[in-house]
């Protein structure tokens, strides 16, 4: 054919903007502005935002250290000081001190770093977990699938906290292996969801298709399954923390959480909870605190869900 | 149905030896030595071998596991060599406060969260949904132990009500039952109102309204029993969590359950004990799921003969 026959090459710029009018936006820009518009999601974004800037910038916010037994942090009989803002109007301890003669804001402060550390890396173990037995459970079919599903139901039975806490207790409590346990007990349930999910795609065209041109099973799973799970994962991944901040919490509160003196929320609470009479807020503040952050990522969390898969909004 | 409760019970059984399984590599492999323990600590090495021996500790893994399961299947779940009792004597011992706070636990659950889920569906989107929800919301994000310190310094200290720890009257139950139940009331609001929309939503709803039966009628008649259903399953699946809850709230009243056994048996490293008291909640577990299974066969009739395959759940 001749060559000047063809019309002109459209402006490079112009090809793009066209396919994109055309298919629309794609699914993630589409999600982001859906999302944007929920104001309860963004209030959620925002707190969870300031908790991570508190637990980053804790050394510089804190008034004091978080661990520092203070002389004039107790009273003349030994009991814990309420705030200094009511008493003489300082913010010397702006929320108290704890039985220790410790600061009570900067142990707040420090204690988000332990709550978001271990909510969110046990998270991201437990969804490790779950994605793979979930997905290989679906897609391979029996005799793995009854074998997996069947162990998922075992672990299922023991009664999460009391198996964290049992496990925790032999292994010796510390971040790492109460990260590791509440990873190892929390699974359970996103394995479930996966595996329901991939039981539905795998009969799907795209994966018939993928399988009849003779691609490998592992192959068709981790191109064409997996990022069919990608909105499942984030939402899980944003409502599985407040459920692990919950856990790590309780498990503080029983004392075989992160071990004192590191700063934990649910330790604070432990340490205080014999003075909630006489110093109701050692109990108050941090247990706001946990309350807060926790509620920050189910807001989140709910929006992600209904930004993600409009057909489902407003029912949760 | 008798066949369905039959499918349902022998479903249960390699769940069940699962369970034991798993406990028993928990106690196999565990760093603390039986023998050690029950020897005490001033025995020579010769004895704890002996002791060994005698418990049948130096046998192979499933010669012992199977001496485990034997024991299990006799009610025997071991020994506490800290308070020297059998485990069994211990657990059943606490076991009625335990039930009591369940079931004052998921009373609170029901009744609080049913009535605001089905209030938010009905007026859905109206303020009434709207701050119920904001509630709902926060409620889940509440931890229940902290929730229990608040009820002690409110209704127990500041306008003392209820006693501050304890068990005995129907009084002392009030405190811990809401500190344990509310946590599950908001979360049963939340499915509630999403499983009342969903059957607000049919053909067979509207065809109600159409024939122009009254509001109330088609809500109770048409659209609870059948919005029902999916809290029924959700009841299910949500027991191995509620009852850490009660672990908790037990701990912070002081409340002689099972749970507080449970945090004592850790502090004092009282393995038997832990492990014993893992297991018997695991079969409890097990046991109210097959409950909940048979009720809600009863109310719907498409569960008994539904396939029972993974794939259809």
């Amino acid at each position: 054919m001749d060559r000047e026959a063809l019309p002109p090459a459209p402006d490079a710029e112009v090809v793009p903007r066209v396919l994109k009018a055309v298919a629309g936006d794609d699914y993630f820009t589409l999600t982001w502005r859906r999302l944007r518009r929920d104001r309860a999601a963004m209030a959620g974004a925002v707190l969870i935002g300031l908790i991570v800037i508190a637990a980053i910038l804790a050394p510089w916010l804190s008034p004091h250290d978080p661990t520092k037994q203070y002389r004039d942090g107790l009273t003349k009989t030994g009991q814990p000081l309420p705030s200094t803002l009511l008493t003489d109007g300082t913010l010397h301890f702006p929320l108290g001190t704890d039985p220790n003669g410790r600061d009570l804001l900067s142990r707040i402060l420090y204690g988000a770093r332990v709550s978001l550390i271990v909510g969110v890396l046990a998270n991201t173990l437990a969804i490790a977990i779950g994605t793979l037995i979930g997905s290989v459970a679906g897609f391979f079919g029996n005799p793995l699938e009854t074998l997996l599903m069947r162990f998922t139901d075992i672990m299922m039975a023991f009664p999460t906290l009391l198996l964290a806490m049992t496990l925790v207790a032999i292994l010796k409590p510390s971040m790492w292996i109460i990260i590791m346990v509440i990873g190892l007990v929390y699974w359970t349930w996103i394995a479930r969801v996966i595996y329901g999910q991939v039981v539905a795609l795998r009969q799907r065209d795209f994966v018939v298709a993928s399988r009849a041109i003779g691609s490998p099973r592992w192959f068709t799973l981790i191109h064409h399954i997996l990022p069919q799970l990608v909105p499942t994962i984030i939402v899980w991944g944003t409502l599985g923390i407040a459920t692990n901040v919950m856990l790590e919490a309780s498990l503080s509160f029983l004392g075989i959480g992160v071990q004192p003196p590191t700063p934990s929320w649910g330790g604070i609470i432990q340490q205080g909870q014999s003075f909630y009479r006489t110093a109701p807020w050692l109990v108050v503040f941090p247990g706001l605190a946990i309350m807060i952050t926790i509620f920050a990522f189910n807001l989140l969390g709910d929006g992600l869900r209904d930004a993600m898969d409009p057909s489902q909004k407003g029912r949760l | 149905m008798w066949a369905f409760i039959v499918r349902r019970l022998v479903q249960a059984i390699p769940v069940l030896i699962g369970i034991s399984l798993l406990t028993f590599v928990l106690i196999y492999y565990l760093p603390a030595d039986p023998a050690r323990m029950y020897a005490g600590p001033s025995a020579t090495a010769d004895t704890v071998a002996r002791i060994r021996h005698e418990l049948g500790l130096d046998q192979p893994f499933w010669v012992q596991y199977t001496r485990y399961l034997e024991r299990l299947l006799h009610g025997d779940l071991g020994f506490s060599y800290r308070k020297q009792v059998a485990v069994t004597e211990l657990i059943l011992s606490r076991l009625p406060y335990t039930l009591a706070l369940i079931g004052g636990g998921v009373f609170v659950e029901l009744l609080i969260g049913l009535t605001v889920g089905i209030a938010s569906a009905i007026g859905r989107g109206r303020w009434m949904d709207r701050v119920g929800m904001l509630i709902a919301l926060l409620g889940v994000s509440t931890p229940s132990f902290w929730l229990g310190l608040l009820l002690l310094y409110g209704f127990g200290y500041l306008i003392p009500i209820f006693p501050l720890s304890g068990a005995g009257t129907p009084l002392h139950l009030v405190l811990p039952a809401f500190a344990a139940g509310m946590g599950g009331a908001a979360w049963y609001a939340r499915m509630m109102r999403s499983s009342m929309l969903d059957v607000l939503a049919n053909d067979y709803v509207r065809t109600a309204r159409g024939k122009g039966a009254r509001e109330r009628l088609v809500v109770v008649r048409h659209v609870l029993p059948n919005a029902l259903n999916p809290i029924i399953t959700m009841a299910g699946m949500d027991i191995p969590w509620f009852i850490g809850g009660v672990v908790l709230v037990e701990r912070v009243f002081n409340w002689p359950g099972i749970g507080r056994m449970a945090v004592e048996a850790i502090e004092t490293v009282d393995v038997p004990l832990i492990l014993g008291t893992v297991i018997f909640t695991a079969a409890m577990v097990v046991i109210s799921g097959i409950l909940i299974d048979v009720v809600q066969g009863l109310v719907d009739p498409r569960i008994r003969h539904q396939a029972q395959s993974y794939s259809s759940q």
